[in-house]
């Protein structure tokens, strides 16, 4: 009997003794996920079903990650298979009014602008010894966009799956830091100071139904690689658009769109397992996450400033800062920015255009890298 | 130009260019969609 209740305490007590230092510091970083997500509110519809995911798959001997585990499961049928990212982008379609947008296409370039971070990271990326498969995934962080993050990583470097997407969608709530004292640096008071008219409302009901189908046709054979990204944001803009479809689009924007950050959220965190976190590299990551979203500002910006001068001052640069695809947090800031200059400047409709393009321009800038890298034989 | 040095320069270059020239292409097409059915006072309905 003495040998049975010792084998029994054995099995009792096998996650206390096989418990490390790193998956004591990987539930102590679940913890401070699962803080930033309800105490301070960051991200918590993703950060906290990640935290909660590190958590769980950190336990030991738990097994969540082995195969035939719950995590495990999770992650193939949704991460591994590319699905659950894809599934998002139709909510975010739905979401989406690309309006402002067509009100003023030509701010579609600061859409393009804002991704050029993306390739300027991949080459620093390289230069700090990381594959180029891992170097592209690493540049697109700097898209702020988390589902295109997660969808080019899980099909180049899904040992990085982790520390990219924490690092995509934790930055995501830095950008009204980060990008305020780059747009000051790289304007001058005057362009600040640009006052843009007023939105005015001349997009035809048929032309906002004809925009999905002709951007993804157009996207879709420029860079075939990102059809299902594009072509999932468009569908869902397309349900938003028809007006004949509210359930599917209703369905879009909240039920499947709940249901899959909930479980693209666990998924992710199950990734942060401890010996594959803690190494070098995650810090590299972090590093170069946070490089490419100044590099994504500043390059929106000089755009902005670019438009400005070929427009004769009629395009203030701030606005080239919402380039970038953090909808609609780039816009807001821009906002602020103009406000904090002159009261008389609402610059929020023209950032919104710009950051609906910045939407479209990830999307657009990753299906290119996907397709130039199966070009060079890569993927 | 095998070596990843080059493969880099060149998704960098082809990345951004050809993102800005599809963005461009797509500008120019909605300025094009918005003449073929302009805005009438029925849309704001």
């Amino acid at each position: 009997m003495d040998v049975a209740i010792r084998a029994g305490l054995e099995g009792l007590f096998s996650g206390v003794a096989h418990l490390d230092l790193g998956q004591l510091f990987m539930l102590a970083l679940g913890c401070l996920l699962l803080y930033l997500a309800i105490a301070r509110e960051i991200e918590p519809l993703l950060l906290l079903p990640i935290g909660f995911g590190a958590i769980l798959v950190n336990i030991p001997d738990a097994g969540l990650m082995a195969e035939g585990g719950v995590l495990r499961t999770f992650y193939n049928a949704g991460v591994a298979s590319e699905i659950f990212p894809v599934l998002v982008f139709i909510g975010i379609g739905a979401l989406t009014d690309f309006g402002p947008l067509l009100e003023n296409p030509k701010i579609l370039l600061l859409g393009a602008a804002g991704q050029f971070g993306i390739f300027l990271t991949l080459l620093l990326a390289l230069l700090l010894g990381f594959t180029l498969q891992q170097a592209a995934s690493i540049g697109v962080i700097g898209a702020m966009d988390g589902p295109t993050a997660i969808y080019v990583s899980s099909k180049f470097a899904p040992d990085l799956l982790g520390p990219i997407s924490v690092a995509a969608y934790s930055y995501m709530s830095l950008v009204p830091i980060v990008q305020p004292p780059i747009m000051r640096l790289l304007t001058t008071k005057d362009e600040r100071l640009i006052v843009m008219g007023g939105v005015k409302r001349t997009v035809s009901r048929r032309a906002k139904l004809v925009f999905p189908i002709m951007v993804v046709i157009v996207g879709s054979i420029i860079a075939p690689q990102g059809t299902p990204l594009l072509g999932m944001i468009m569908l869902g803009n397309l349900l938003r658009e028809s007006g004949v479809v509210e359930r599917l689009k209703q369905a879009s924007e909240n039920e499947i769109a709940n249901i899959v950050t909930l479980l693209l959220g666990i998924s992710i965190g199950a990734t942060m397992q401890a010996e594959i976190f803690l190494r070098y590299q995650t810090l590299l990551i972090l590093l170069l996450g946070f490089v490419a979203i100044c590099l994504d500002t500043a390059t929106g910006v000089l755009f902005g400033k670019l438009m400005c001068a070929l427009s004769g001052g009629k395009i203030n640069p701030l606005i080239g800062a919402a380039g970038i695809s953090a909808f609609p947090m780039a816009a807001r800031v821009v906002q602020t920015e103009g406000q904090r200059y002159s009261k008389k400047n609402h610059l929020l409709m023209h950032a919104m255009g710009a950051n609906t393009g910045g939407q479209i321009g990830s999307v657009i800038a990753a299906g290119i890298m996907l397709s130039v890298l199966r070009g060079l034989g890569y993927g | 130009m095998t070596d990843v040095w080059s493969i880099g320069y060149a998704l960098a270059v082809l990345g951004m260019g050809g993102t800005l020239v599809t963005l461009a292409f797509i500008a120019v097409l909605v300025v094009l969609l918005k003449r073929l059915f302009p805005y009438s006072p029925e849309d704001a309905r």
